[in-house]
């Protein structure tokens, strides 16, 4: 069952200035009800963009979603009035975000910050709400719950943070969780407790997962399916296994074979994409990806290439990679 | 290649003093290095990995004689620098340079790259004439891949990657017999990571160069450094070769380490089991007593909570744990 249509979501910064650019551009994609769906990129390839504007959370201005629709349970969420699109986040919809310091109010207490949308969204009376707040952070192992209520986020660690803000997104039993990096600001051997504590809730309440990440290993652990973006766009998509066998897009090979792999002999060389990331304000002609692409043609540097099938669920943007007949 | 050893450190302890109370008096110590023992051989990268506050950075630090050192023993190419005044060290300072993360904060912004590549020339009265030195930039702004045209450009003109090439041609243009670098690749994008990664590996294969890699990231040391040095808390828990740390981890904690690290494949994923560790790192003012590790470890014994191990070498791994002794 689909939970989450994006079509051809545009998201733009600073239109009319010269310094105006695309920050998502034309993107489309679907999540099922309790999946797990991965969008990795690298630094200014318009993932958190794409999460924040889901969630209409895009400051505007500068930005603006200037096309597109998001379908969520049938409601095309970029039509509603701010009052009720304000039901949806936290709601129907949570966010983790990466930096659990400074997503967390620094004056009020945790047990008030969990409470909060509960009693807001469900309309539990306070102390209801602080109880299920302890049962909350029961289930997401926070030793001493009950006295926890009482305390500060500066009282906690990183990956004590991350547990409240999980907690936090967890209250309302929503359908569908954002997590934008949400262990990358943490040590790994937290990060694994984070995901796996994650991974485990969301299979639990059935909530779909959008995973927005950098790491392709997090990505080959957690994700059922994957989106690849770059410089705005979606360029793969496939089922995780399928896009590791066999990325189609030059960028997604390009990316796997520039990661050392604990899993293979050390040593080996690496086989990095040459060049730089684009700069969204000044995109190449064609293919953003050509003047780093080593199988660029001249077609690649004129024409855009459209998301294409090449089998079933498995599509890519790349004129030279095969696609279905 | 005869082993020549050129870096020998025993028993290094870095300790910070900690104030508080009302007269603000010493009340404890943080144990950033708590006695650690390593070498580095002529033509060796040593890894120095572990997670945040393991004191890997301090290591660092401390061996270039940039942080006081509590007590140890620093010997470097048959000198015991431990004990030498700033004065003496300066001449020293050419035979060991530092590489840093930030290649935002390590480069003067008002500086051009000449003027920066160029500087420790003329702190050590290297290649006095202007002629000579011009080349000498030259020639190493070629050895780390920047264009020649670029030498007078500021480091904002350029990209995170190659402000990190910019920094290594830094390091490099006195010569140095070993070079620290500190977490050289973690500000980087996984694309342009792999560009500075493969630089590493050729400037160590072409020039000979000893160097200590400092990073939290696993697969990147493993894949740079001949030996690997796992920390935590101060302390040196192994040392092992590249090749045994993926297939016989030896310290639960490295083992730990290793199945936290997702690898990108999510055929092998699917058969790796994900225990995760529980806990998070204590603080270094007060480590746990005995084996640092114990209250995190699953095979803990008594005698592990009383008595520190001791890093014992065997073969070509050296181990700190009571289940090897």
């Amino acid at each position: 069952m689909t939970l989450l249509q994006v079509r051809n979501l545009k998201t733009e910064f600073g239109a009319g200035t010269p310094a105006a650019l695309t920050a998502v551009n034309d993107v489309s994609f679907d999540v099922s009800a309790g999946e797990t769906l991965a969008i990795v990129g690298e630094s200014g390839s318009g993932k958190s963009i794409t999460a924040l504007s889901i969630l209409r959370l895009v400051p505007e201005p500068p930005g603006r979603i200037t096309a597109g629709e998001v379908i969520f349970d049938g409601v095309n969420l970029l039509k509603l009035p701010e009052e009720e699109m304000r039901k949806v986040r936290g709601n129907r919809i949570a966010m983790i975000f990466q930096e659990p310091m400074t997503s967390l109010n620094p004056s009020l207490t945790i047990g008030l910050q969990i409470a909060e949308p509960v009693n807001l969204h469900k309309k539990l009376p306070w102390q209801q709400a602080f109880d299920k707040a302890k049962e909350l952070l029961d289930r997401v192992r926070m030793p001493d719950s009950r006295a926890r209520l009482s305390t500060h986020p500066h009282q906690f660690s990183g990956g004590m943070r991350q547990r409240i803000m999980i907690a936090m997104a967890l209250a309302c039993q929503p359908k569908l969780i954002i997590a934008d990096e949400p262990t990358t600001a943490l040590d790994v051997t937290v990060q694994a407790q984070i995901l796996e504590l994650l991974k485990e809730l969301t299979r639990e309440t059935g909530a779909a997962l959008i995973l927005i990440t950098h790491d392709l290993g997090v990505v080959a652990r957690y994700a059922d399916r994957v989106c690849v973006m770059y410089g705005g766009k979606i360029i793969e998509t496939a089922a995780a296994r399928e896009l590791y066998e066999r990325p189609l897009h030059p960028y997604t090979r390009g990316l796997m074979h520039s990661i050392p792999r604990l899993d293979q002999p050390a040593g080996k060389r690496l086989v990095p994409i040459r060049g730089q990331p684009p700069n969204l304000a000044q995109l190449p002609t064609g293919c953003s990806f050509n003047p780093r692409c080593q199988e660029a043609v001249d077609r690649c540097r004129s024409e855009v290439p459209a998301l294409v099938r090449a089998s079933e669920g498995h599509l890519h943007a790349c004129w030279m990679a095969p696609h279905a007949q | 290649m005869p082993n020549k050893t050129i870096l020998e450190v025993e028993a290094l302890k870095v300790h910070f003093p900690v104030y508080g109370g009302f007269l603000q008096r010493e009340v404890g110590s943080v144990k950033a290095v708590d006695g650690i023992s390593f070498t580095v051989e002529q033509g060796e990268t040593l890894g120095l990995v572990g997670e945040s506050g393991c004191g890997k950075s301090t290591t660092g630090l401390a061996v270039l004689r940039m942080l006081p050192v509590t007590s140890g023993r620093i010997v470097f190419e048959g000198d015991d620098i431990t004990k030498l005044s700033a004065g003496e060290m300066r001449p020293i300072r050419r035979r060991m340079q530092m590489v840093y993360q930030d290649p935002f904060g390590s480069l003067n912004p008002r500086m051009t790259v000449a003027e920066i590549i160029g500087e420790p020339l003329e702190v050590h009265r290297l290649h006095g004439a202007r002629a000579e030195r011009r080349d000498r930039i030259s020639e190493l702004m070629q050895m780390v891949g920047l264009r020649g045209d670029m030498v007078d450009r500021y480091p904002h003109q350029f990209s995170g990657g190659q402000r990190q090439r910019i920094g290594i041609a830094r390091a490099l243009a006195v010569e140095p017999r070993l070079l620290i670098c500190d977490e050289p690749v973690s500000a980087l994008d996984v694309s342009i990571q792999a560009q500075v990664v493969n630089l590493f590996q050729e400037l160590q294969e072409k020039l000979g160069i000893s160097s200590i890699f400092v990073a939290h990231d696993l697969a990147v040391v493993r894949h740079v450094s001949q030996r690997i040095a796992v920390m935590y808390l101060g302390t040196i828990v192994d040392i092992t070769s590249r090749d045994d740390l993926y297939t016989s981890p030896t310290h639960p904690y490295t083992q730990a380490l290793m199945g936290a690290i997702p690898v990108p494949n999510p055929v092998v994923e699917a058969q790796r089991a994900h225990a995760t560790i529980q806990g998070e790192v204590p603080s270094a003012q007060r480590p746990p007593p005995g084996c640092r590790f114990h209250p995190r470890c699953p095979h803990a014994m008594p005698v592990c909570r009383e008595q520190a191990p001791e890093l014992k070498r065997e073969g070509q791994t050296s181990v700190a744990c009571h289940l090897y002794s």
